[in-house]
């Protein structure tokens, strides 16, 4: 082309093509989607500690595998990937989010089987997220013992 | 009441956060669940966050930041239990719960469901 | 030499498009084209276990149709030239295999319509066909979940994003004299301006488009005027925009015939952000509408410019930018322009 000639000068003159930033509602959207099922989160802990006689610590583990099968459960009903259309982070945040992100692909990859899909793919998008806050565990353990 | 208020608030705030990355940025959901777990780790070890989730209680440790935060606080409890190989074994450990939940229920998932088309 | 400058041929015997055949998925059946297509999936599995086939099933369904619709049995054509979005092009093989005519296999991302219509047109107008089938398709479901993500997934998409089309398109490019005809073809050199992300194609592509109409301009001396439609493939709301305003930069103003089979795909209430992408897009907007178009005379010379981003996963991931292309066909219902 005669008037854009480099790949700067394209960069430069699409900036102002490209389409208005819907980021305001996505923020509301993600503030009261990710608020809300942390709450959600609360009164399940709540539930817990009040109904059983555990601890803080196992109320802790029992919320964690209650909003994952929250989570599965709405992924596998078809139903958390349109909450994510609106909410953005606020569904991808939380640790219902972690859940879709595992069961979306188990579901999806059945149809290469059950070892080689499911067992293969369930990772593919939850795996840096697993990989990256064990190594900075261990890391922050051992800063933690030889500081000590 | 008082309680559930700053969970909604600091829930919402750690996600609009995220949401703002997302928009603002080339960074992709992967990229900044990557950063917030790790972030939620380091944030623990220098010990700002435990004070976060005083505040905010689940608005804390839901998002996964929250993540973060249960395995440094595994590890280190663990090397204060165990010495050094507390290092390796306490955040695994910590957050067992929540990874043998998400194979079980992503495998069962996979056994009933179907990818459903999308309108 | 019937080459005229760097990338054009003009077709001294043009060869005819004498039939299509157009199968689309539910989306696009809601979509403002639906009166146009020739069938119509409502369950976009097909019936089949997994998306692939469902994609291979929806491409063997537009051949099929065709062959109906033109009274042939596959023995009468001479070649398949068809491609499509996904790994190995095996939508096509498969159906390729299933309908046993001489096989081309094509790829060039959702230029491939094009690519096969160019090259189907150079063996029927040298003579070493009667009859070559030029077929192309894409599935949502399929390119999803090979492109970007599981579908059950969560993740928001951005407003740059365009929608992958569930379509196959079909033509069957022949010798007899029998409007419209192919008269002119332009055929792209890739371009790459530096566009990295892989969700707004529509910026990535809309370079390739302007080079090669404006090559096409400079190699034919036509100008927009000698046309009753410009079209492009699957640019998007964005990407058109943009072309629409390069090409005016350069001395091409094409405003009041210019549109893109990606955004009159889709209507803006199917909320698909940027509208409609895909190698099945520009295929049935082709063979359902612009050829109905083309036959009964609405149109009668229409520049048909389908656009490729030649991208893989492993490229984005690697850092690459992406490298588009774009091919232009001349379709005219009366063979005239430049012919003297």
């Amino acid at each position: 082309m005669k008037t854009i000639k480099t790949p700067k000068d394209y960069q430069d003159y699409v900036k102002d093509k490209q389409p208005k930033q819907t980021t305001l509602k996505n923020c509301f959207n993600a503030f009261l989607w990710g608020g809300g099922i942390c709450v959600l989160g609360q009164l399940i802990k709540d539930f817990y500690l009040n109904t059983f006689d555990v601890s803080d610590k196992i109320a802790g583990g029992m919320q964690s595998m209650t909003l994952i099968f929250i989570g599965a459960f709405l992924t596998t009903l078809g139903i958390y990937d349109n909450i994510g259309k609106y909410a953005g982070a606020g569904s991808a945040i939380p640790i219902t989010g972690f859940a879709n992100s595992v069961v979306a692909p188990a579901i999806e990859f059945k149809k290469e089987g059950y070892i080689l899909g499911v067992g293969s793919k369930m990772f593919s998008l939850a795996g840096p997220v697993l990989v990256y806050g064990t190594i900075t565990s261990v890391i922050i353990g051992l800063l933690y013992y030889f500081m000590k | 009441m008082a309680d559930y208020f700053w969970v909604f608030v600091v829930g919402g705030i750690i996600c609009v956060i995220g949401q703002i990355i997302q928009d603002t940025t080339k960074l992709l959901p992967a990229h900044i669940l990557v950063l917030y777990v790790v972030t939620g780790a380091i944030l623990t070890g220098i010990g700002i966050y435990p004070k976060i989730v005083e505040v905010g209680q689940s608005g804390a440790t839901v998002p996964i930041m929250g993540f973060g935060y249960s395995l440094a606080k595994g590890a280190m409890e663990a090397v204060d239990k165990d010495g050094f190989i507390g290092a390796f074994t306490g955040g695994i450990s910590a957050t067992s719960a929540g990874v043998a939940a998400v194979v079980l229920f992503g495998y069962i998932a996979a056994i009933l469901g179907n990818s459903k088309t999308k309108r | 030499m019937h080459k005229i400058g760097r990338q054009t041929i003009r077709f001294p015997n043009p060869p005819s498009i004498s039939n299509t055949a157009s199968i689309v998925g539910p989306k696009e059946a809601e979509g403002p084209l639906k009166i146009y297509f020739d069938k119509v999936e409502t369950d976009d599995t097909c019936g089949e276990t997994s998306y692939e086939k469902a994609e291979e099933c929806i491409c063997y369904t537009a051949i099929q149709t065709l062959l109906q619709k033109e009274k042939l049995q596959a023995t009468d054509i001479d070649y398949y030239l068809g491609g499509d979005l996904l790994n190995q092009i095996i939508s096509t093989s498969f159906t390729a295999q299933k309908i046993a005519i001489p096989f081309f296999g094509l790829y060039n991302a959702c230029a491939t319509f094009s690519e096969g219509m160019q090259l189907a047109a150079c063996l029927v107008s040298g003579q070493f066909a009667k009859n070559v089938i030029v077929s192309s398709s894409s599935h949502f479901s399929s390119a999803e979940r090979q492109y970007r993500s599981p579908l059950e997934s969560g993740i928001q998409r951005k407003m740059t994003a365009q929608w992958t089309v569930t379509g196959s398109g079909a033509v069957v490019i022949s010798n007899q004299q029998k409007s419209p005809y192919i008269t002119h073809i332009t055929t792209g050199i890739v371009q790459d301006y530096g566009v990295k992300e892989a969700d707004n194609m529509g910026t990535a592509m809309a370079p390739a488009a302007v080079e090669t109409i404006i090559a096409h301009f400079n190699d034919t001396g036509f100008e927009p005027k000698d046309y009753d439609l410009i079209i492009t493939g699957d640019l998007g709301t964005i990407g058109k925009e943009i072309s629409m305003d390069l090409l005016s930069r350069e001395g091409f103003n094409v405003s009041n015939i210019y549109t893109d089979c990606g955004v009159e795909i889709f209507s803006e209430e199917q909320d698909t952000h940027a509208r409609g992408s895909g190698a099945g897009c520009s295929a049935v907007v082709f063979s359902g509408y612009i050829y109905k178009k083309l036959r009964n005379k609405e149109l009668n010379r229409v520049l048909f410019v389908p656009t490729g981003a030649l991208l893989s996963p492993t490229t984005t991931l690697q850092g690459d930018s992406i490298p588009c292309i774009a091919h232009a066909v001349t379709i005219e219902n009366e063979p005239q322009l430049g012919r003297g």
